[in-house]
């Protein structure tokens, strides 16, 4: 009855950046060896230090199954979800770095203030807007829907908005996140007010701050093009919705 | 003047300027160093007579005004992202513009000017090609 192969479990050092308050005044790196499986993600380890060796870590979770986007952090040097990285993806002959998400006050540990991101995204009017009476359906195509579809996937984790080097640096841009949540409003044709959403990103710390990176492109965890949304949005604005 | 955007401007002069800088930069690369002897060829005489020809001035000229233009608004890019302390960023601003239209005026005018056989030079100072006075 042994044909299935027992679970292989090995010690992985994680190397993680703490930050207390009100006893720190500047972030400092702390390592645990922790038991893991393969079959685990960096999330579990992170609960492994929390309950059994050290209940001070500090992180965000909710859903921990990769929609509620609350565990963004930084893993080796990336943006991803805690909850998604698998243990057996990284390479645990070397340490394993966790951090905060950059560019936002850290607060605490993996928490950092995610109210610029969030003021960021409420400026683009992220709701649907239209002057028709909520009496019936608003009617839409397949292909029209399909317009805006891989935008409508984003969770708001801010892994790309603080993968973004323009905003690391300037903390009024917008963001890529606030553009992919403007694109999804600006290319839906139920939408009326697109013009207006342009009009805010067409502003000094609108569209044009990109360099086109990719760095927002390979942190989204749902794995939108974002570079490409926000490509579509700097036509737009030049020439008009189409 | 109200919609005017220079992040927008900035923006579309890049890539405007960008694939006329292609053109331009190759042409000239490949006229001064593949055609007619390649970069041996090169002297004073070489540049003398290309620009005492119009169509080279306005060639140099265009590519001269691109190039630093396209240039400097990098550099302001960079400076933007890296440089935090609002006076020294503006400071770098304006030492950036200031030797960008510097470079300009004076690439401007010796492409414009240039005589290669002043008249009443001494004659030792003046390459072999000028009329003997």
């Amino acid at each position: 009855m042994s044909d299935i192969a027992e679970v292989q479990s090995f010690t992985v050092t994680f190397i993680i950046r703490r930050f207390n308050p009100e006893t720190d005044t500047e972030p400092y790196w702390q390592d645990f060896d922790v038991q893991m499986y393969s079959t685990d993600r960096v999330l579990d380890a992170l609960h492994k230090i929390k309950w059994d060796v050290d209940g001070t870590l500090s992180f965000r979770r909710s859903c921990a199954h990769g929609i509620c986007g609350s565990d963004a952090m930084r893993i080796n040097g990336r943006n991803r979800l805690a909850c998604k990285t698998l243990i057996k993806d990284l390479d645990i002959s070397k340490p394993v770095y966790v951090e905060a998400i950059k560019g936002l006050p850290l607060e605490k540990d993996l928490i950092v203030d995610m109210e610029p991101f969030f003021a960021a995204y409420r400026e683009i009017n992220p709701f649907l807007q239209t002057s028709a009476k909520p009496e019936k359906e608003h009617i839409q195509s397949p292909e029209q829907r399909a317009r805006f579809d891989d935008t409508t996937k984003c969770i708001l984790c801010a892994a790309c908005t603080t993968s973004c080097p323009v905003f690391w640096t300037d903390g009024q841009y917008f963001g890529p996140a606030a553009i992919v949540n403007a694109h999804r409003f600006i290319f839906d044709s139920r939408d009326e007010e697109a013009q207006v959403r342009l009009d805010i990103l067409n502003s000094k710390e609108g569209v044009w701050r990109c360099r086109t990176t990719f760095n927002c492109s390979e942190a989204c965890p749902r794995g939108i093009e974002v570079t490409k949304a926000i490509a579509e949005v700097k036509q737009a604005v030049l020439r008009g919705v189409r | 003047m109200k919609n005017f955007n220079l992040e927008k401007a900035g923006w579309l002069f890049m890539r405007g300027s960008g694939a006329v800088l292609i053109v331009l930069i190759f042409t000239h690369l490949s006229v001064n160093l593949l055609s007619d002897g390649g970069v041996k060829a090169i002297d004073f005489a070489f540049v003398a007579g290309k620009l005492a020809n119009p169509f080279w001035q306005w060639f140099d000229v265009t590519l001269l005004w691109l190039a630093l233009i396209h240039g400097a608004n990098g550099m302001r890019t960079v400076i933007n992202d890296y440089v935090l302390r609002e006076k020294f960023r503006k400071g770098l601003l304006v030492a950036l513009v200031a030797s960008t239209a510097l470079l300009i005026v004076m690439g401007t005018l010796v492409v414009f000017t240039l005589d290669p056989c002043p008249v009443g030079s001494p004659a030792e100072l003046l390459p072999s090609f000028c009329p003997v006075a």
